[in-house]
């Protein structure tokens, strides 16, 4: 990463933590989880709470249209660090790669409900143009998204508007797909905690 | 902060999701650190910071992609140390998305007050 501090600025505990990580799991730590370590009470441990609750925390929204949100926005914001590891996450949660991929490269012909349809069109915008209106919100609702459902997909758009800026400002590195793939998994095993 | 910072009569009060994140900026915001709590608001509003700093920070709002090494590198010379551009560019980044998520819950505070009203 671009901060020194934040390759090798870790106490010996969390080395030790890592390398383990590294042996068992047969994948270096990804430089995401790396840095939620670093200094946790200034950002870590409150990033990942967040993050925790707006993914896996109660919603209407399945853990699959949460992840398929966090590469959606990771999408418009260009972070390839973000879009390969939560295409990777949302396409297991549906098990359904190629629908994910569809969204990634078409959202208005992609094969999925109305009412996602246009919380990610909502999501893009807001990421792109940092605003919406009372009329982007009316069009989602009409779609049969309830009020809650729109609060929840924007706790999403806010935890990957972060994420995505950190990866790309601290140059998280790229992931094989394999490594995606891996993450995955430990992330709809475990979460963001 | 208005839309994050309080509980909105048409929403529920216990969004668990809002008050992670009102925790995190507040952390951000206020919590022990090396660089100075105003520095940190100014690169949370992405306003008035000293160049080079400003070109960094600037970045990390609204073209991340873009930041390169030489943005860190001169923000260094200019006497920030490592420390202080972690906090600084996390502050950016979660100011940023604190304004998104703010219009975001404003338009649908607004669309749905409409739809009491009507």
């Amino acid at each position: 990463m671009r901060l020194d501090i934040l390759n090798r600025g870790y106490g010996p505990g969390t080395k030790v933590l890592f390398a383990l990580i590294r042996v068992f799991s047969g994948h270096p730590v990804p430089d995401a989880a790396r840095l939620v370590f670093y200094r946790p009470g200034f950002y870590g441990a409150g990033a990942k709470e967040f993050t925790h609750e707006a993914m896996r925390g109660p919603s209407a929204w399945s853990v699959a249209d949460r992840e398929l949100m966090a590469a959606f926005v990771s999408k418009v914001n260009e972070s390839a660090f973000c879009v390969g590891a939560h295409t990777a996450t949302a396409g297991q949660a549906y098990q359904d790669g190629a629908k994910v991929q569809a969204v990634l490269a078409d959202l208005e012909s992609a094969p999925v409900e109305d009412g996602l349809r246009a919380t990610l069109r909502m999501l893009g915008k807001l990421t792109r143009d940092g605003e919406v209106g009372a009329g982007d919100m009316r069009d989602v609702l009409a779609a049969g998204v309830s009020p809650q459902q729109v609060q929840d997909a924007l706790a999403v758009c806010a935890a990957f508007n972060t994420t995505g800026r950190l990866a790309d400002a601290f140059g998280f590195e790229l992931l094989s797909p394999e490594g995606y793939e891996a993450g995955a998994k430990y992330l709809l095993k475990r979460g963001y905690r | 902060m208005t839309e994050l910072g309080e509980a909105e009569g048409a929403m529920p009060d216990e969004d668990k999701k809002r008050a992670a994140y009102r925790a995190l900026v507040d952390r951000v915001l206020n919590g022990e650190g090396r660089a100075s709590a105003e520095l940190r608001a100014s690169a949370f509003g992405n306003a008035g910071l000293p160049p080079p700093l400003d070109v960094l920070i600037g970045k990390v709002a609204t073209t991340p992609g873009q930041v390169t090494d030489a943005d860190f590198a001169a923000a260094q010379a200019s006497g920030f140390s490592e420390d202080q551009l972690f906090e600084l560019v996390v502050s950016a980044a979660v100011g940023q998305s604190a304004r998104l998520y703010e219009a975001g819950l404003a338009a649908l505070a607004e669309a749905t007050a409409d739809e009491e009203a009507g």
